[in-house]
């Protein structure tokens, strides 16, 4: 049983949790991931590390809620317990050797493109950073972008918070400006991923995305978890999460995370009326 | 006398039509009197060839001179001597192969039904007997790590503890067991029984560590410098499923059997409230012929598919299942289509399966493997109407510890290199089941586990 030592909703449907797990705190880089289980009844979930305090012993998770088992955990108090918590999985994002990087960052993503925005500015990168959200309330880690980058990007897709438009517009402009990346590293919604990764393909930036497919041991063994990436099968659990953007097939990665949108949007209602009926 | 009867005691089984629409188990066990007048049938060989065929060596006709003469109990204590899971391998042994195949009953007539009585005698104990008492052999302090808690893992951490070793058992998973409980189904195996030997482990001293990835979580490394393991056996499991690399092999409603099993069994997607989705097929493809097609094809039925095929690129005779598996899955209305190869998932315009394109094949001449080898039929190309395709053509080893161990060599398609007794290159390190050999069965990953328990035993006694 792992303890939720801190709890902290970031905006309506966002929430992030400190976790007490001092094995997986030990080894955790930004990039991997950890597999999760509410209870004894409950599914595995792959959520991104987003942070780690080696000496605390805890793990931070971000998480939105979009179904049944985020609904589950978004219900969890301090000192609440979670069943089984289990990595660091996956490999961490390559960092060395990176002098000046563009990271973006779209929704819930930001929460994991953080802490690669930090490790970068703490190893003397020169970090510009651009997050993108649908709207003011759902702005999330404003401050601590701010805190780690060199230049810093906010764009809504209304409006109502910095500039409205896309981050693919903000990316370009600052290209424009002439400035020029060893690396763009794009952690958000597929579709945005893969428009970057055009833009950036356009530019010859290298460009590196974080997947993040259906998974269920998140180990190495059932395949769930597979993308096609330069024409080849690969495993998100053990090959990545993260791998290059320009040989990344999205279009497919897009259709397979649609597989059981039926059966999730009914176990989210289910669990919602649950939730409903006991308060 | 023995009983000279030519025929075996007939498996009770449940009704076909029943159990294809269920998944409790299939096979419900013999009575006493079946199984007493089963055992009177064995001859008791001076040689026991039996004996010669199981690869932990129990001394078969000692245990069923024990259930002849009604003494069941004592026939699990001969039993248990050489196998820690007997309730285990009682059912889903290939004993065709084994030790039944071996027996002189079998030269006229049926052989002894030798692994329905190891079944019999294993349930009676669970039933009956006492639980297995704390072993009295003092604990001689050394500390073993065992990785996986599959049959291998299982075997090697029993033998270990009893032989008084401290021994830690790490599962990359939530539950113990390995393939046993994500793999192999509740209704040719119930988990019960699985969760009952592991228990049984734990009683007798055995730390059990869920959702510990070693090589990710922990390194060996790490278990021998920080932890103070003086061995460590690795038994982690066959690893990554293969495709063919066909088109469309990843369109919704294509999965591994890994995949799909692990969602119905491990997950319990076919219970009507489990939390884990999977697809409501109504014609499902496996692609495959050995147990896992089986079991998948199995469980493609009991969750309510219409029809299912099993697509074999061979023929019949070289099936590599289990012959009661594959006897099972027609009896309960998989359509075996064999010399069908597929060379293409065609899919519909929300990309979810919609055909599987196939040829036919003919067997020409033998290859590697001494099977003949299937060779395509000129102009043989059709569509199979299905709305799932399930591939079980094997899998290829994980990663993890290999990438995370200094100095563990790896065969060239990626399995540890390990000697007869398991050990590995690397001092202290031992490995075996599906790590070492690739896919295989549970039995000879529990032979492994078996050896190199012994092995890790030698050299932690030498070493001192």
């Amino acid at each position: 049983m792992f303890r939720i030592m801190r709890r902290e909703q970031l905006n309506p449907t966002v929430v992030r949790m400190d976790i007490l797990a001092p094995l997986v705190a030990k080894k955790a880089q930004p990039g991997q991931f950890i597999i999760l289980r509410v209870d004894e009844e409950g599914e595995r979930i792959p959520l991104t590390v987003a942070d780690y305090d080696r000496e605390a012993g805890t793990v931070t998770i971000v998480f939105q809620v979009v179904g049944a088992t985020t609904e589950r955990l978004s219900h969890l108090q301090e000192g609440d317990h979670i069943n089984d918590f289990v990595g660091p999985l996956g490999r961490e994002t390559h960092t060395e050797g990176l002098r000046k990087v563009a990271v973006i960052g779209g929704g819930v993503g930001c929460a994991i493109a953080y802490p690669v925005a930090k490790k970068l500015h703490e190893q003397g990168c020169v970090v510009h950073t651009v997050v993108g959200f649908r709207s003011k309330e759902l702005v999330i880690l404003d401050d601590e972008f701010k805190a780690v980058s060199d230049r810093y990007e906010l764009v809504t897709d209304d409006g109502s918070a910095g500039k409205k438009g896309l981050v693919t517009d903000a990316l370009k402009a600052m290209i424009a400006d002439g400035e020029q990346y060893d690396e763009v590293i794009a952690i958000g919604p597929l579709v945005m991923m893969k428009f970057v990764s055009l833009l950036t393909k356009q530019y010859g930036i290298k460009t590196i995305v974080s997947m993040n497919p259906i998974m269920i041991d998140g180990t190495g063994m059932c395949g769930g978890c597979r993308l096609t990436v330069g024409g080849e099968v690969k495993f998100a659990c053990v090959d990545g999460p993260e791998f290059d953007g320009h040989l990344v097939d999205f279009d497919e990665a897009m259709e397979r995370s649609t597989m059981y949108r039926d059966f999730e949007r009914k176990a989210h209602e289910d669990t919602c009326r649950l939730f409903a009926q006991e308060v | 006398m023995p009983n000279m009867s030519l025929t075996r005691q007939p498996m009770p089984t449940q009704e076909p039509q029943v159990r294809r629409h269920n998944f409790d188990e299939v096979a419900t066990g013999y009575t006493k009197e079946q199984a007493v007048d089963e055992a009177k049938r064995c001859l008791h060989c001076k040689n026991a060839p039996c004996v010669g065929g199981c690869p932990v060596q129990i001394d078969i006709p000692a245990f069923i001179a024990c259930v002849a003469a009604e003494d069941f109990e004592g026939a699990y204590q001969v039993i248990s001597r050489s196998s820690s899971l007997p309730a285990v391998c009682g059912r889903v042994c290939p004993q065709e192969t084994q030790c039944e195949q071996r027996c002189v009953r079998g030269i006229k007539g049926e052989p002894v039904a030798i692994g329905r009585l190891e079944r019999f005698v294993a349930d009676w104990h669970n039933a009956h007997g006492q639980a297995d008492i704390t072993p009295t052999t003092a604990q001689n302090g050394h500390r073993v790590a065992v990785i996986g808690s599959g049959p291998s893992g299982l075997t090697c951490a029993g033998d270990l503890v009893k032989k008084g070793y401290d021994v830690t058992l790490y599962e990359a998973l939530h539950t113990a067991g390995g393939v046993l409980v994500y793999g192999i189904p509740e209704f040719r195996l119930p988990k019960k029984i699985v969760q009952q030997e592991i228990d049984s482990l734990v009683a007798m001293g055995v730390h059990l560590e869920t959702n510990m990835v070693i090589g990710k979580v922990l390194s060996v490394d790490e278990l021998f410098d920080e932890y103070g393991f003086e061995a460590v056996y690795i038994a982690s499991g066959a690893g990554l499923p293969r495709f063919m690399g066909i088109p469309g092999e990843n369109l919704k409603g294509v999965y591994s059997a890994n995949e799909f099993l692990t969602r119905v069994n491990l997950m319990k997607a076919y219970r009507d409230a489990s939390a884990t989705p999977i697809l409501q097929a109504k014609r499902v493809a496996v692609v495959g012929g050995g147990n896992v097609a089986m079991d998948a094809a199995r469980c493609a039925l009991r969750l309510g598919a219409e029809e299912v095929s099993i697509v074999y690129r061979r023929s019949a005779q070289e099936l590599p299942a289990r012959a009661e598996e594959v006897q099972h899955a027609q009896e309960e209305g998989v359509v075996f289509r064999f010399l069908t190869n597929p060379t293409e998932i065609v899919a519909d315009d929300n990309r979810y399966v919609a055909g599987m394109r196939c040829v036919e094949m003919m067997l020409g001449e033998p290859d590697d493997s001494g099977r003949r080898r299937p060779v395509v039929k000129p102009d043989s190309d059709f569509v199979l109407d299905v709305d799932c395709v399930i591939m079980a053509i094997g899998t290829s080893p994980n990663p993890l510890i290999k990438s995370t161990t200094h100095g563990l060599e790896t065969h060239s398609w990626g399995g540890i290199v390990a000697d007869e007794d398991g050990l590995t290159s690397r001092k202290g390190v031992y490995a075996g089941g599906d790590a070492v050999t690739g896919a295989a069965t549970v039995i000879l990953a529990m032979g492994a586990g078996k050896k190199a328990a012994y092995a890790i035993d030698e050299y932690i006694r030498n070493k001192q």
